[in-house]
């Protein structure tokens, strides 16, 4: 079953196209990476999904539901599918649990006890429940992104969307946060991962999505794309030599 | 008349007291309608309607160019008419200057704290936006819950100051014989000849006030700003 479809998505800031004829489809349960050089427009692309940039041409669908779609309630959609940004954006003035309860409560009108004891299981399964009181600058960079994974969660998304989720992070730090994302995968939760962490598209993806000046230059499995050097376009192995040197 | 007569002030300290609560009153309620309305009038001018935003910026530019002693003549003249009009009444009611100047500070520092609210509204990271909308807020839940108390803490210290320039403006009443804190000092200045004393005393009084104020919110950024973080402040 399909989970999110794309149709010829193009978008336009001005006169620049940021994304060009974008179609791919992502079925339920599966975990895709996209990869592609700064500027390429993945962040572009994942925005258009939960409708937080709004695109000029072709179709969005998420769970049957047209993103696209002037009557579509938009805050619903959103509502349901998971987003983590490279930044992490936990709101500073409200501790980890009062995170994670936003939403719950205002959203979906959960009862505030009800949404802590869903906090605080989530917060366990990160492995951050004893920080439930703090606030997000007594953190460290990956506890904070993990309580940003946890805030998602919160609202039992049917899918996630990860913006670059590591690259604002130290070495140290990144290793956990993957194996956050990585159980969640295994889990059957539906990804769509914006990434350069090519170990982590090998061990943990399906596919692999390569983007180069708002097209998909390269949508395949994760086997062709790293084991295959005849399948990939010279673009796109350019592009993989270059960060697999670091 | 040689030397300070410090019972004079003693002697007219009830007196002085009513004028003081005047002021603080009337300070308190231009403050919080002003942040009210400015608050509004911050939205409308970053609204992405360009009459909306138009409008708003005409009346924050206007009410930021006239001299606020013209804005407190204007509408003492203008709020009596204006009820009038809303009521239908014959002739216009005597609300007299000190129910008006509620009208005209309210409205007069709308646009000033409207500047400020805006500057702090704008320096709320775009990505916090992002984040609320992504968890399925809408738009008034994501101002309410997390923009603006963002936006409030660190505009803090500015509204403040805006608030204590505000204390100090409000004695501006005492020209339309309104009995403010220093509208009553005066009287007292001038019916016992006591300039010095009245006017020295008045002057201390809005030293500590103002002083402790300061102190009050300085204490206040100490122990709420645990919530900042550079990587997230940026
Ligand atoms: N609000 C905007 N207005 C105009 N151009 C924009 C805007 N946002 C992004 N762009 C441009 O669109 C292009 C795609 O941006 P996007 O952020 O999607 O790229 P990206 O692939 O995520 O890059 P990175 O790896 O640096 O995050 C870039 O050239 C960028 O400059
Ligand atoms: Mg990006």
């Amino acid at each position: 079953m399909t989970m999110i479809s794309l149709d010829a998505v193009s978008k336009w800031y001005g006169t620049f196209k940021v994304l060009d004829a974008c179609t791919t489809a992502i079925e339920r349960g599966e975990v895709v990476v996209i990869c592609g050089p700064s500027g390429s427009g993945k962040s572009t692309l994942i925005k258009c999904i939960n409708a937080l940039e709004p695109f000029q041409q072709g179709t969005i669908r998420v769970d049957g539901v047209s993103v696209g779609d002037p009557n579509t309630d938009l805050a619903r959609l959103r509502a349901r599918v998971g987003m983590v940004f490279q930044h992490f954006e936990l709101f500073p003035h409200l501790s980890v649990l009062d995170n994670l309860n936003l939403a719950q409560v205002r959203v979906l009108g959960r009862s505030r006890d009800a949404a802590s004891e869903r906090s605080l299981a989530l917060l366990q399964r990160v492995g951050l429940r004893d920080q439930a009181t703090k606030f997000p600058a007594q953190l460290s960079g990956g506890q904070q992104q993990r309580v940003a994974i946890a805030r998602a969660l919160s609202m039992d998304p049917i899918a996630m969307l990860f913006d670059e989720p590591t690259s604002a992070l130290d070495p140290e730090m990144i290793v956990e946060v993957l194996d956050v994302m990585s159980t969640l995968a295994q889990e059957g939760m539906t990804m769509l991962c914006v990434t350069h962490e090519m170990g982590f598209a090998r061990r943990v993806a399906n596919r692999v999505i390569f983007m180069d000046h708002g097209a998909i230059v390269e949508d395949v499995t994760k086997d062709a794309f790293f084991d295959d050097p005849t399948a990939r376009s010279v673009r796109a192995q350019t592009f993989l030599s270059k960060i697999l040197q670091h | 008349m040689n030397g300070l007569d410090l019972e004079v002030i003693t002697r007219a300290l009830p007196w002085l007291a009513q004028g003081l609560q005047y002021t603080v009153q009337l300070t308190c309620v231009a403050a919080l309608g002003g942040i009210a309305l400015g608050t509004i009038l911050a939205l409308a001018r970053l609204s992405s309607h360009p009459v909306v935003a138009g409008v708003a910026a005409g009346y924050v530019n206007l009410m930021r160019s006239v001299p606020l002693l013209l804005v407190i003549f204007w509408f003492y003249f203008l709020v009596p008419l204006g009820l009038q009009w809303v009521t239908g009444a014959g002739s216009p009611p005597r609300v007299g200057a000190e129910r008006s100047a509620y009208v005209t500070f309210i409205l007069f520092e709308a646009a000033y704290f409207c500047e400020i609210v805006r500057a702090g509204i704008v320096s709320v990271g775009a990505g916090q936006q992002s984040a609320a909308r992504a968890l399925g807020l809408d738009r008034i839940q994501v101002l309410v819950h997390v923009i603006l108390p963002q936006a409030f803490r660190n505009m803090l210290p500015v509204l403040l100051t805006q608030a204590i320039i505000l204390f100090q403006d409000v004695s501006l009443v005492s020209l339309l014989n309104v009995t403010d804190f220093v509208g009553a000092a005066g009287k007292i200045a001038q019916r016992d000849g006591r300039v010095v004393e009245m006017y020295l005393f008045v002057a201390l009084v809005y030293l500590v006030l103002c002083s402790a104020a300061s102190a009050l919110v300085r204490r206040w950024q100490r122990t709420h700003s645990i919530g900042r973080h550079p990587e997230t402040a940026r």
